[in-house]
Parts: C-alpha cells; sequence; structure tokens
C-alpha cells in the first residue's frame, strides 16, 4: 500500500486527573491512505470523536504521536502547520451549527480560498466558487447569496463539503456526517462523499454509529469501544466474520427488517450485554491477526 | 377492526399563514387496536409528528384542526374535551414520549420528585405510594430503586430515555405516544429499550403508536405501518407486507434509501 497521508500512531488521550481520570482514547492506531475511506464505528462515548479532535489538532494527544506524510506534526514549524490545517479539513454532524447564521454561503467559500488559496485571485474567485458549488450539485445562481438558515439540511452539509473540498485538502475527517439529515437525502450526501474520495484521491475517515452506512462508504472499518480499537479490518470481512464480542454486539443490534423482535433470535440478554460491555472495557494490548489484515483484539472471556 | 383503541378520521391539519396555508396533515385515517404497535414512517417534514401531537392535544397556533376530523379514544372524540376532562385524559390514557426526550427531564429535580410530580396532579396517591409507585416503574426499565434520589444528569442517555418511559407508564396508558424515541441513541441501547417496551406491551397490553424514519427498525417492532408523504397516508398495511410487498412506488424508493448491512457497497 502507499505511504499513509495521515497516522495516528500509539495515540492515548486523558481527560481530568488523579481518580477522576477519563481515558477517552487508550493508544489507538490507525492510516489513512489517498483514495481510501476508514470507518470508525463505535458507541457514543467509545472515544471516535476524540480521535477526529486530535487529527485536527483540536487536542494535544497525552501520548503517542500524530504523523501527517511520515513526519511528526508535534515538531512541525509554523509554515508546516499552516500546510497541515490546509490539508486536513472536517465535516461536522450538525450542518445547521456549522454555518454562521450571519454570513451568506459565498462568504463561506471566499474565506478558505483567500486564507489557503492565494494564487487565486480577484474574479477567479468567484469563479471558483461557482466550480465548488457544483462539484456538491448545488446550483451557484440560486445558493451564492443566500444565508445558511435559506437552505435544508442536506443543502447545507453540501456547502460544508464545498467548503471543505475548497482548500484542495488530502485528508477529510467526517464525524457523522449524515446522521442529523432525514433519510432521503443522506445516501446522496453518502454518494457525494465516496465519488469525492474517488476523483480527488482523498483520504476518509469516517466515524459513524451507523454500521450499515460504513459498510456502503468505507473499504476499512475500525471499531471502538471505551476508548480502544477492539476490532479492525476490511469492512466486508469485519462485518461479515466478526470475531470481537463487542464487534457481534453491535452487528446483531443493528436494525434488520427481517427479523422481529418478538423472534426469539433478535433478542438481547441483558445479562450477556452487561458481560460484553464490562469485558470489552477492559484495556488489552494484545491483537491478533485472524485472516489477512483482520484483527481483533483478545479478551479476557473467550469470544463465542 | 371491530373495537379500535384509537381511531382517527379524516385527520386534516393546516399550518395557518399570513397569506396561504399549509396543509400538513391531508384526510388521514387510520386505526389503532387495543395492545397493537402502529407505526407511522416518512421523511421529514411528512407530517407525522404533528398528527402526534394532535391526539393528544399537545398542538399549538398556527396548527388547526380542521372541522371534519375526529379522533376517538375508546369511542370519545378527544377534540371536544373540556380543559378539565383534557387533564385527566393526558398521561392517564395517552402518554407521550417526545424526540430526544431524554432532555425533557427537569435537571435540577430528583427523579424521584418527577415522578411524584406526575402521580400526585393525576392520581390521590399518598407520598409513600407514590415513592412505591415509582420503585415499581423503575424496576420495570431495569434501573435500580435507590437511584430515585439522583439527578438527571447522574444517568447515561440510555437510562434518562428509559426514565423518561417508566413515568409514561406510571399511570397505566392505554395508548403510548413515541415520536422518534431512540434516535439519539446507539443501536444497542436502542434494541434494549424498544425490546423492553415490546415485553411491556405484552404484559400490561398498551397500544404504541410508533414514528420513526428508520423503516427496518418499524418492521422489527411494529404490527402494522403507515407510510406518510406530503401529509396523506399513502400505503397502511401488515409490517411484514409493508417489507416483503411494498405497493406504493414511495415505499419502494424510502427502502432503497437505506443502505443495508450485508447488500452492496459503493465501492
Amino acid at each position: 500500500m502507499s505511504q499513509a497521508i495521515l497516522t495516528l500512531d500509539g495515540v492515548t488521550k486523558t481527560f481530568g486527573h488523579g481518580p477522576s481520570t477519563v481515558h477517552a482514547t487508550r493508544s489507538v492506531s490507525f492510516s489513512l491512505h489517498a483514495g481510501r475511506a476508514l470507518a470508525l464505528v463505535g458507541e457514543s462515548g467509545s472515544g471516535k470523536t476524540t480521535c477526529a479532535r486530535m487529527a485536527m489538532r483540536e487536542y494535544q494527544p497525552t501520548a503517542g504521536q500524530i504523523l501527517y506524510k511520515g513526519k511528526s506534526i508535534a515538531e512541525a514549524g509554523s509554515s508546516d502547520i499552516t500546510d497541515y490545517r490546509r490539508a486536513v479539513q472536517m465535516i461536522f454532524q450538525d450542518p445547521f451549527a456549522s454555518l454562521n447564521p450571519a454570513h451568506t454561503i459565498a462568504y463561506h467559500l471566499t474565506r478558505p480560498l483567500k486564507l489557503h488559496r492565494p494564487e487565486i485571485k480577484g474574479g477567479a474567485i468567484r469563479a471558483a466558487v461557482g466550480d465548488l458549488l457544483r462539484q456538491v450539485q448545488l446550483d451557484p445562481d440560486i445558493v451564492l447569496g443566500k444565508y445558511p438558515h435559506e437552505l435544508s439540511g442536506g443543502q447545507r452539509q453540501r456547502v460544508n463539503i464545498a467548503r471543505a473540498l475548497a482548500t484542495r485538502p488530502e485528508v477529510i475527517v467526517a464525524d457523522e456526517p449524515t446522521s442529523m439529515l432525514d433519510v432521503s437525502v443522506r445516501l446522496g450526501i453518502l454518494n457525494l462523499l465516496n465519488k469525492m474520495k474517488q476523483e480527488m484521491k482523498l483520504a476518509l475517515l469516517y466515524i459513524t454509529h451507523d454500521i450499515a452506512t460504513a459498510r456502503y462508504i468505507a473499504e476499512d472499518i475500525a471499531v471502538m469501544y471505551a476508548g480502544q480499537i477492539v476490532e479492525w479490518g476490511p469492512t466486508g470481512r469485519v462485518i461479515e466474520n466478526p470475531i470481537h464480542p463487542y464487534t457481534r454486539l453491535l452487528l446483531s443490534a443493528v436494525p434488520d427488517p427481517q427479523i422481529r423482535f418478538d423472534d426469539p433470535r433478535a433478542r438481547l440478554r441483558s445479562r450477556e450485554v452487561e458481560n460484553v460491555r464490562r469485558g470489552s472495557g477492559v484495556p488489552e494490548s494484545e491483537a491478533l491477526e485472524y485472516e489477512a489484515g483482520h484483527f481483533a483484539r483478545k479478551l479476557a472471556m473467550e469470544p463465542g | 377492526m371491530n373495537h379500535p383503541l384509537l381511531s382517527v378520521k379524516n385527520l386534516t391539519i393546516d399550518y395557518i399563514g399570513d397569506r396561504k396555508d399549509f396543509r400538513a396533515v391531508d384526510d388521514v385515517s387510520f386505526d389503532i387496536a387495543p395492545g397493537e404497535v402502529f407505526g407511522l414512517a416518512g421523511e421529514s417534514g411528512c407530517g407525522k409528528s404533528t398528527i402526534a401531537f394532535a391526539i393528544s392535544r399537545l398542538h399549538k397556533p398556527p396548527a388547526l384542526i380542521r372541522r371534519q376530523s375526529k379522533i376517538l379514544l375508546n369511542g370519545r372524540d378527544v377534540l371536544d374535551l373540556t380543559p378539565q376532562a383534557l387533564a385527566a385524559f393526558r398521561w392517564r390514557e395517552v402518554a407521550m414520549v417526545f424526540q430526544s426526550a431524554m432532555n425533557s427531564l427537569n435537571p435540577v429535580s430528583r427523579i424521584g420528585d418527577q415522578f411524584h410530580d406526575v402521580l400526585m396532579s393525576h392520581t390521590t396517591m399518598t407520598k409513600a405510594q407514590a415513592r412505591e409507585r415509582a420503585a415499581e416503574m423503575l424496576r420495570l426499565v431495569d434501573i435500580s430503586p435507590d437511584r430515585l434520589r439522583d439527578y438527571p444528569h447522574q444517568f447515561s442517555g440510555g437510562m434518562r430515555q428509559r426514565i423518561v418511559i417508566a413515568i409514561c407508564m406510571a399511570l397505566d396508558p392505554k395508548l403510548v405516544i413515541m415520536d422518534e424515541p431512540t434516535t439519539a441513541l446507539d443501536v444497542v441501547v436502542q434494541r434494549e429499550i424498544l425490546q423492553r417496551i415490546n415485553d411491556l406491551r405484552r404484559t400490561f397490553g398498551f397500544s404504541v403508536l410508533f414514528i420513526t424514519h428508520d423503516l427496518g427498525l418499524m418492521v422489527q417492532f411494529c404490527d402494522r405501518i403507515g407510510i406518510m408523504l406530503a401529509g396523506r397516508l399513502v400505503e397502511e398495511n401488515a409490517a411484514e407486507a409493508i417489507f416483503q410487498t411494498p405497493g406504493h412506488d414511495y415505499t419502494k424508493k424510502l427502502w432503497s434509501s437505506f443502505p443495508s448491512l450485508h447488500g452492496g457497497a459503493l465501492l
């Protein structure tokens, strides 16, 4: 595989200190490659968003390092940091809160161009903004002068994607980009992200709790629980042959119209769920490779 | 259906505007049998939450229920209730779990007090009886009764959601309306909660009006499903039939907008 663009190497982040220390992530490692998507799935509080925030340099890792094209960003100089800020862009969960209500769509897309693409000047800026909107399948003539409140959730999320693309990024971190959108527009946004990934050779970190959409868009998947990645590998293999008990629990709880709740097969027994949660929450440094590229962490109790 | 618990007939609701009105619910009729789980599915803005609010008469202006509409609960028209009758009707007969219900608990009041509020204003229970009932309800949703003295922030999101459901059940309502009750929760917690509601309705025999946009989840949980499009009920059928043999084009389109866990990938 080609060289990774962004790598988290054994990254740990803790909040608080003393007995109230919270381990948001424990020695998390993964790499993002051009033209590929990695899905990070897990329940709320499992550390997915903390990983995203560390990748965005919003949090400093407590231990471990983040490598951008092989170089640690902790030692980077100010021009490297500017370049990093251009190259790594984020799409947020809430399309309503992530645009400034007091500015037009044109403003939102002009700013990143002026800041990060100084080669585009004067009238070319307006043309570039139009191109960006067309890339995300919005009509510039209609959208440019509008304010965020005049757009639907799906349109706003498309503007957010255009804003992220404006800086010619290499990595896109998308934190639950569709969870606040309606089902009828969700697929359109996923298709758009997928197209961007393929056409611009973007590395995509796709954070979600919806494992079915992860299957749809990501080549690789990493399942997080209690700050640890408990299982990772090619998406299809992990979903078809889950090894770790938590991955199995997560998959068994995905809504499946073929199995009704009255069916004994659908039954989650709360004692077993508790056991899986307790077992999976224990820090465990060892992982085993079960098939090519498919790893799962060992568990104190035997899987099965 | 011989004796439906809830019978909605020709329900039409307009949002009154300055220049023109917006028809949010257009001549919708459906029945819910005692003990049945009925689902309403559709995209946002299709009117499903407007119906939920209208059934417990929680709709506010500019929403206006048009005159020919009827909402019959056990044969009595909810739209004709006097304010006193309405106050007695809410919670005792129809209880509602709101969207993001876990944020609908009062943050500065203990869980036990929030149970008391509901119990004391609807029944003549003594404080000790109310405490007893609250403890019983918490046990039903797998929360230890000794946590009655805790505040909402001391519980996780899923637990808060279960507490709201427990408060809803405290007066043995005949119908529970759930408007996207688990949308903010992850799938494991969602399954645990809905499974518990399914067990409870088998035990106590209440009916549920379940609203969500997740069709797969709906088919798992509901007995019958209505599909809504732009204020109209376009298809109504048994849950299996909605899944196996969807009739309306819109239902088919709705199904195709869900990526399947075992289906194809885009790659």
